[in-house]
């Protein structure tokens, strides 16, 4: 029952605060960012709330003092998928055996590996290969051809270079056991 | 007195003549000034032309004063805009330049610029209305796209070197460089190591096949070793090889064409590039390792380990090192036993926030300071130093010009006796009675800045974060520091005093930056007052956001007069940044608004 209470009165601060005059640009319903009053020195540039820990540190701009370009590289091969990755981009060549064509796909899209068989199956139903069995498998930075699936999805995306998907007798020997 | 009449005896060639043996272009600003008719000579025969701060001169009397001139150099936006500190639309554009040199700089064959915004306009300008035009290098610019180097590519019929360096190059495609005339073959250098996007590979070889000259070569990550190995077939003359992707399968064509390519390179000096290096690829490389003077592998965090301890020690002649943290306290241990003539190191950062098992400490730098005694320039990123590190350091290596060392948690003190940082900094301006250049990091103190204006009297450029306690250590600097030209300062806690404690000595620099300090409208505006020959702006963040809103479409046109705001009372504001610089343009007409000159 109190807990019920409680909510409704979370929303009906909720309204007011809708109602209440304030300036700030239109849907902004954070503090006004970094008004030019003053302020301590401590977290005069620090964008990110005052937790405690390393990653909040982390959070001051322009530091520590390296390029973004440079950033950007460092960003690109470390976690794929993780950060706000919009000019990485992990886009790798997918061939089926029998389809006359290659396709890109960005494995950064995916979440795991479910959501790349899915998509993968999207792409390439409209060949008459696609019929058969076939086992999805990635050349990785050694040049090597793996089954997908074994490592963990993040280091699978850092370390596939290009996908293949093979079919019929081919894809016995890779399958995984039953 | 006697020498001096006989000068004005010589006919104005011999002067000329004379003055041609002087290419340090300080030297050639000083003759300059004796007197009307050196002046004149000076100018006329003037052929290069540095201009570190756009702002500083306008475009067309810089080009006006020296009509003969073939080579510029520019430099825009300050230094601290590589890490973000600096809004977009500040400014630093390149196109009032260009268009000034076009009008009276027919001779113009060579344009550097660095932090410069280029549109692809611009470019084409440039390409059309220089006829001899030859080299055009630039150095993390932004503004344009592959279609403006492809109007290079198009138009130049004789260049000879197109140089990007970490540019921001907006990828319109590959087809740039198809854009090179088959005529063209007069390429000496060429680097596209910058570039995002695919390149067409088919017209690269047919390039590289028709530049007998080329010397100097940096391909993008999208140049895979097929190709690289078919390049370096063609060019056995290479001097500098930036390479592309270096995945390869050992048992390909490729692989065993680039090893095979590589060993012909009997000239190659320097090598970059190295994205996704496999260990099979760095095998391919080590034959050539023992003439190598630079090594570029901070793009490469695949290369660590035991694979870089057996690539470096083959390097015996190297020069300048750049390489990731990653490589740890070991690998640098073998940089020390191998590089003995190593002269300038670069350790960059592989992970921005967390230190990895492998990363360097002082002990890396202490190695490196024992085993290259001949070590003049560094940049070390790490996440502690110690006093009797760094002091260790100066002892060993008492030649830096450069020093740099970033230590990544701000305000950190040394670990072992939990002080400041003061005392190892401080040896270094001791002993280094040459360097040129400083940054520091970590815990400090205004002792710290005592020592610098007492014993770094080469000092050029001082970049402080994080650093100091009262207005006193600022002032230290600006008294002591005789050569200081530049001062970048970032969250100190110096104030108006601090500011104005010499303000004729800001004429003597070419620039001062000061972000989230301490100092107030106020000081600003005595600044202003008292110093008419320098721009005193302030960039109000406020200002910047609500224009990067407006370009957005978010927010609301509201009233931004400049003067509303700067005088409607309330000096005592606290001013976020201020960029203060020395100019004869007067203030600047391209300012947005949210830079207000005093």
């Amino acid at each position: 029952m109190e807990g019920q209470t409680q909510a409704r009165y979370d929303a009906e601060v909720d309204n007011l605060k809708d109602t209440e005059l304030r300036l700030g640009l239109p849907g902004s319903d954070e503090e006004p960012k970094k008004a030019p009053k003053k302020r301590g020195l401590e977290d005069s540039s620090v964008k990110a709330p005052a937790e405690t820990g390393p990653t909040a540190k982390a959070q001051v701009v322009g530091w520590p003092p390296v390029r973004s370009y440079r950033k950007n590289s460092i960003q690109m091969v470390k976690k794929g998928g993780d950060q706000n990755n919009e000019k990485g981009g992990m886009l790798v060549k997918v061939s089926m055996d029998g389809a006359p064509y290659l396709r890109k796909v960005d494995l950064n899209m995916y979440k795991g590996y479910r959501e790349l068989r899915e998509g993968l199956d999207v792409m390439f139903k409209c060949f008459p290969a696609a019929k058969d069995e076939f086992a999805v498998a990635y050349e990785d930075k050694d040049g090597d051809l793996m089954l997908v699936g074994d490592v963990p999805w993040e280091m699978f995306i850092t370390s596939c270079k290009k996908l293949r998907i093979m079919k019929g007798n081919e894809a016995i020997g890779l399958s995984s056991s039953p | 007195m006697k020498v001096q009449s006989a000068m004005f005896y010589f006919p104005e060639e011999v002067i000329e003549h004379i003055f041609s043996f002087l290419t340090h272009h300080p030297d050639r600003n000083t003759v300059s000034t004796v007197c009307k008719a050196w002046y004149k000579i000076e100018r006329l025969s003037r052929r290069e032309v540095f201009v570190g701060n756009c702002y500083a001169i306008r475009p067309d009397r810089a080009a006006a004063r020296f009509p003969g001139l073939r080579s510029l150099t520019l430099k825009g936006k300050p230094h601290f805009a590589d890490f973000d500190l600096v809004p977009p639309d500040w400014g630093g554009l390149a196109g009032p330049w260009i268009e000034a040199m076009a009008r009276s700089c027919p001779n113009l064959e060579e344009l550097r610029m660095k932090r410069m915004v280029v549109s692809d306009e611009s470019l084409e300008l440039l390409v059309h209305a220089f006829p001899n035009f030859k080299a055009l290098v630039l150095v993390s610019c932004e503004g344009f796209s592959t279609d403006g180097l492809a109007a290079v590519a198009r138009s130049c019929k004789s260049l000879r070197e197109l140089d990007l360096q970490e540019n921001e190059i907006e990828d319109r495609g590959p087809r740039w460089l198809n854009s090179f005339p088959d005529m063209c073959t007069s390429l000496v250098s060429l680097n596209f190591a910058c570039l995002k996007g695919e390149v067409n590979l088919k017209s690269l070889e047919r390039l590289v096949c028709r530049s007998p000259n080329l010397k100097c070569l940096r391909l993008n990550r999208a140049v895979p070793v097929e190709t690289l190995a078919k390049i370096m077939n063609q060019c056995p003359n290479l001097e500098d090889l930036g390479t592309g992707s270096l995945l390869a399968d050992q048992f390909s064509e490729a692989y065993v064409s680039l090893i095979s390519a590589l060993q012909k390179c009997k000239k190659l000096r320097c090598l970059s590039g190295f994205w996704d290096a496999s260990p099979l690829c760095l095998l391919a490389v080590y034959p050539i390792c023992a003439n190598l003077t630079g090594l570029n592998l901070s793009y490469a965090p695949t290369v660590q380990g035991q694979d870089f301890i057996n690539l470096i020690q083959h390097c015996v002649k190297l020069l300048r090192l750049w390489v990731l943290d990653s490589v740890g306290d070991k690998g640098l241990a073998v940089v020390a036993s191998a590089c003995k003539e190593l002269q300038e190191l670069r350790v960059f950062p592989s992970d921005l926030f967390a230190a990895g098992p492998a990363t360097v400490t002082e002990e890396g730098l202490v190695a490196i300071s024992t085993g290259c005694p001949k070590l003049n320039s560094l940049l070390y990123f790490c996440h502690s130093m110690t006093n009797s590190a760094l002091i260790t350091v100066s002892k060993n290596c008492p030649n830096f010009t450069r020093f740099r060392l970033c230590i990544l948690e701000p305000r950190k003190p040394d670990p072992a006796t939990n002080e400041p940082l003061d005392e190892g900094f401080g040896a270094v301006v001791k002993t280094c009675k040459n360097l040129r250049r400083f940054s520091i990091s970590g815990l400090l103190t205004d002792q710290v800045f005592y020592y610098i204006g007492k014993y770094a009297k080469a000092l050029e450029m001082l970049s402080i974060a994080f650093a100091g306690d009262t207005d006193q250590g600022m002032t230290y600097v600006l008294n002591g520091c005789k050569n200081l030209r530049k001062l970048e300062i970032r969250d100190c806690p110096f104030g108006d005093g601090a500011l104005l404690a010499d303000v004729t000595k800001y004429e003597t620099m070419r620039s001062l930056w000061m972000s989230s300090c301490d100092i107030s409208l106020r000081g600003c505006k005595a600044l202003a007052t008292k110093m008419p020959s320098l721009n005193v702006e302030i960039i109000n963040e406020w200002e910047a956001e609500m224009e990067e809103n407006l370009n957005n479409g978010v927010a609301e046109v509201i009233s931004n007069n400049n003067n509303k705001h700067i005088n409607n009372g309330n000096d005592e504001r606290k001013v976020e940044k201020l960029y203060v610089y020395r100019t004869v343009g007067g203030p600047r007409t391209d300012a947005p608004d949210f830079v207000w000159t005093l």
